[in-house]
């Protein structure tokens, strides 16, 4: 058929201008000035970055820096397009580019290896690699009803994916059906669907080794480092700092949506690359004093072996000691298992191990037993777990205590017909909206209405209620503007130091947690790596994080 | 609604005259009101006091189409009442109400053969109906559990089902009362049984009084509205409980439910349970009003008028009150009693008449669920 031939002259002569281009040493990729603003914060801000054909570009920062909208913009996510568009330039091959959505992206070139797989699980690897770009034979109805009805190709296919999975040297049947695959052949699985797209010629690997064991991401890696031999630009998205410096040949760091630096590998350094990417001045105002300073000779609760099945943030055998009194921080990336700690403990999730409070072992999976054993939780899904947004704000700050503690409720002989002390609540609700300041206009007003911050002290009331000797307290300033994070914060230490309350939070930014915490214990790969004082280093900080701290720390 | 707030928010901050300012509080006042009483509401209040407009001008009597609409609204207010639990405990609008009448109509059949009658009669009817309705309640939580999300569908092919399988059971039920089974075959029992002689209008009788002023005259069938009045009291009082409360925060968000402590599927169980159980009372107090046991079919579309009811009151697949249950069950089935009088005699009776006030109940009771459902998951 001509329209092929005329195809695949197409694609030689693509091939050959490439190789030339190669040689002529100018870029694949140039991001000129991206900026770009979510209703009026700016999370990119005047980025630059350009990568050279068979060159591997490391992107590293930390959760929220700005690198999956920098994705999404070279990708052309609709998400970006629906938040207004962005401001600068993308070029590929010299030439300036729209790219309006995903498929444009992919007609330019452009690949993309996704940290959860995009594969279909009853196809076979074929088909998986295949899809969309079947080859096709013509036949009798065909002929009749056009190229839809055409058959498919599959030897010809076979040997395309079999040429794909060669050049990862994978040694896997090409018939083989993906959904018994082992996750990291998956991960291959989808490296040869973009590879075996004919004009690829940028691969994006967003965090490719998160899911890995070490040995598949070493396999990984040699296979990132053949396709850069071949000539494909690679963009490499990740937290393991090691990784970057054993393959990568720039280094570019974001921060807050900026570039604070870039360099060529030789010139890094593991330890200066962790300190650009936390590094940001901490102002630790000067907390409240205490009577008695929290130490290892008490002990509020003590969790070993901790493992806990939530998806996403899974805790592998975690061993933590809270001690009594202290405001404890938990930090670390997303998805290493810093959120399931808690939703473990207060049997939000499937868990096992050994929790141990005041002398007393706390059955897990029971999240009555918890409430009972004087722990609450501030959940960091507020309007998922924390609320209920079609009640009125008394009911949600009262009713967990009414059903663990059965407070709030008329003597009768039937606990669980005890009828609600409609005077008690309410004189309740009216304190906790005046001490926690809640803007509303009343008690009886729904959660719903509330604005984040005013919702997320509805949460903190609701735990507080409870009266709990140890507090969890999860992502509490996630979502909310920032004069409210402050008052959050506040809230906190004043529980602390007021009612002595053990607190235990969780939270993404390093920052906020070094402001309040007397310690903050950083959790990597579902385990506690170490535990730092809040005026320790950032590159301290930045090298846990990432996993490289060679022993577990413990402070004073 | 939004139309009005947003004009109410447009105007607000340029009050260029106090005449402006007025409006401004009256379009406010307007829209507020819009929101609290819905729109669906008041459409169907709108309609139904043309009706009753209608009903003066055509000078018809006034005074039992009132009546008849109140003992209406007894007689089928425990089966709205009905809908309350599974609502509140997240299981949606019982569409498998069925089952709770299947139970009832045992208990109503088993009475009448013992040859009870009066407030005996009526009574033992519910207690022999309460352990089935128990039984068949936790049986059928038990399996709306394995198909959670889908309770509604699956109640109402469960509803259907039920029903057709006790037609075999009428058919082949060891009741000697020749009063009760085919006069034919010595076996199967009727398809309606008269109660007259049993316990018809016990509830309705009890109390009863008439109020006359001047030629305007209805009948108050005291003992019935108590009876759903008492009811209603009952549930407000058990929603204001530790386990009424739990329930709800199980049907509002499980999530929250489960950090209480709050054990859902228990609480779940209840909820279907007490529908079912209501139910069972409901049928039976609807059969002493009406006067006769209907057996076979006639429960098999029992469900709708009864959820048609309680979505015209206000409640919602998450959310429903006492107060909702009581006005829709005023607005609804007054409605269906006045409607089809006047329409018949605004149309000089003609045979259109008939037909057309029973497109208008298909209408308004099909239109309120379909409404209803479509509103789901808009949160």
């Amino acid at each position: 058929m001509p329209g092929t031939l005329f195809y695949n002259l197409h694609i030689r002569i693509r091939l050959v201008l490439r190789g030339e281009k190669a040689m002529s040493d100018s870029f694949v990729l140039e991001l000129k000035g991206i900026t770009k603003a979510y209703f009026g914060t700016t999370v990119l801000k005047d980025v630059n970055l350009s990568v050279r054909p068979g060159e591997i570009h490391a992107l590293v920062g930390e959760n929220g820096a700005g690198k999956s909208t920098l994705m999404n913009i070279l990708f052309g996510m609709p998400v970006i397009h629906e938040t207004g568009g962005f401001d600068g330039e993308v070029m590929l091959d010299g030439e300036s580019v729209r790219i309006e959505s995903p498929r444009r992206a992919m007609e330019l070139g452009i690949g993309m290896v996704h940290q959860e797989f995009m594969l279909l699980p009853g196809f076979t690897i074929t088909e998986n690699i295949k899809l969309n770009r079947e080859i096709t034979r013509k036949n009798v109805v065909s002929r009749v009803l056009g190229a839809k009805m055409e058959t498919l190709n599959v030897p010809a296919m076979r040997k395309d994916a079999r040429a794909a999975l060669e050049k990862l040297s994978l040694s896997v049947d090409e018939w083989a059906p993906v959904a018994g695959l082992p996750v990291g052949y998956k991960q291959f699985v989808e490296i040869a669907r973009e590879i075996d797209k004919k004009n690829i010629k940028l691969l994006v690997f967003d965090e490719p080794t998160a899911v890995l064991t070490e040995s598949e991401a070493e396999y990984l890696l040699d296979a990132m480092r053949r396709l850069a031999a071949e000539g494909i630009a690679i963009l490499f998205i990740t937290h393991r700092l090691d990784e970057v410096m054993s393959i990568s040949h720039n280094i570019t760091i974001l921060r807050d949506g900026e570039i604070v630096a870039q360099m060529p590998k030789d010139e890094a350094k593991i330890e200066r690359i962790a300190e650009l990417m936390v590094g940001r001045k901490i102002e630790r105002a000067k907390l409240p004093p205490r009577g008695f300073e929290p130490s290892d000779s008490e002990i509020a609760l003590s969790i070993s072996d901790l493992r806990v099945e939530m998806p996403g943030e899974r805790v592998k055998g975690l061993n933590l000691r809270v001690r009594k009194g202290e405001i404890l921080g938990i930090g670390g990336l997303a998805g290493h298992g810093k959120v399931g700690i808690a939703n473990g403990v207060m049997g939000m999730y499937p868990a096992m191990g050994e929790v141990v409070k005041g002398g007393m072992d706390v059955p897990l999976n029971d999240s009555k037993a918890a409430l009972q054993a004087q722990m609450a939780f501030v959940s960091e899904d507020r309007r998922g777990v924390g609320l209920l947004l079609d009640e009125s704000i008394e009911m949600n700050i009262v009713l967990t205590s009414m059903q663990a503690q059965n407070k709030f409720l008329y003597k009768g002989p039937l606990n669980s017909l005890r009828l609600q002390n409609g005077k008690r609540i309410r004189s309740h609700a009216l304190k906790m909206i005046k001490d926690l300041d809640i803007r509303c206009t009343g008690p009886m007003q729904l959660v719903r209405r509330l604005s984040g911050g005013n919702q997320q002290k509805v949460c903190i009331a609701r735990a507080f209620t409870l009266e709990p000797e140890v507090l969890w307290v999860s992502e509490p300033t996630r979502g909310i503007d920032v004069g409210a994070k402050q008052l959050v914060l506040d809230l906190l230490v004043e529980f602390n130091r007021t009612h002595g309350m053990t607190v235990v939070m969780t939270s993404s930014e390093l920052a906020e947690l070094r402001k309040i915490c007397d310690r903050i214990a950083i959790v990597y790969e579902g385990k506690v790596v170490g535990i730092l004082p809040p005026d320790a280093s950032d590159v301290e900080y930045g090298l846990m994080m990432a996993g490289k701290a060679g022993n577990v720390k413990e402070v004073g | 609604m939004s139309n009005a707030n947003t004009n109410a928010n447009a105007n607000a901050p340029t009050p260029a005259s106090s005449g402006r300012v007025a409006e401004n509080r009256i379009i406010k006042a307007v829209a507020n009101f819009l929101e609290w009483y819905g729109v669906p509401r008041l459409i169907i209040t709108c309609f139904l006091l043309a009706l009753l407009i209608l009903a003066v001008i055509y000078r018809m009597d006034l005074g039992s189409l009132l009546g008849d609409s109140l003992k209406r609204v007894g007689m089928n207010g425990l089966l709205v009442l009905a809908m309350v639990p599974t609502i509140t405990c997240g299981a949606g609008l019982n569409f498998g109400l069925p089952v709770g009448i299947i139970c009832g109509l045992v208990g109503g059949v088993f009475s009448m053969s013992m040859n009870l009658t009066g407030f005996t009669g009526f009574f033992v009817a519910i207690l022999l109906a309460l352990p089935l309705s128990v039984i068949a309640g936790w049986l059928y939580a038990k399996l709306l559990e394995k198909v959670a999300g889908q309770e509604m569908m699956v109640g109402t092919y469960v509803g259907f089902s039920v029903v057709a399988g006790m037609a075999i059971f009428w058919l082949t039920a060891p009741i000697k009362n020749p009063s009760m089974i085919f006069a034919i075959g010595g076996q199967g029992l009727r398809y309606t049984l008269t109660l007259y002689d049993y316990y018809a209008g016990v509830l309705n009788n009890f109390l009863a009084f008439n109020i006359v002023i001047g030629n305007f005259a209805m009948t108050i069938p005291t003992g019935l509205l108590l009876f759903f009045g008492f009811f209603c009291v009952l549930m407000y009082l058990f929603f204001r409980s530790r386990t009424g409360l739990a329930m709800l925060a199980v049907g509002s968000n499980p999530e929250y439910a489960a950090s209480s402590g709050i054990n859902i599927r228990k609480m779940r169980y209840t909820g279907v349970i007490m529908s079912t159980v209501l139910g069972a009372i409901g049928i039976i107090v609807y059969a002493q009003s009406y006067g006769f046991l209907q057996l076979y079919n006639a429960p098999l579309y029992m469900a709708f008028p009864a959820i048609a009811a309680i979505l015209i009151g206000g409640a919602t697949l998450r959310k429903a009150t006492i107060s909702q249950v009581i006005i829709g069950s005023i607005l609804f089935f007054t409605l269906l009693t006045t409607a089809l009088p006047v329409v018949q005699t605004v149309l000089d009776g003609s045979e259109v008449g008939g037909g057309i006030s029973e497109i208008a109940r298909m209408i308004i009771q099909n239109g309120a669920i379909l409404y209803a459902l479509t509103r789901v998951g808009r949160r």
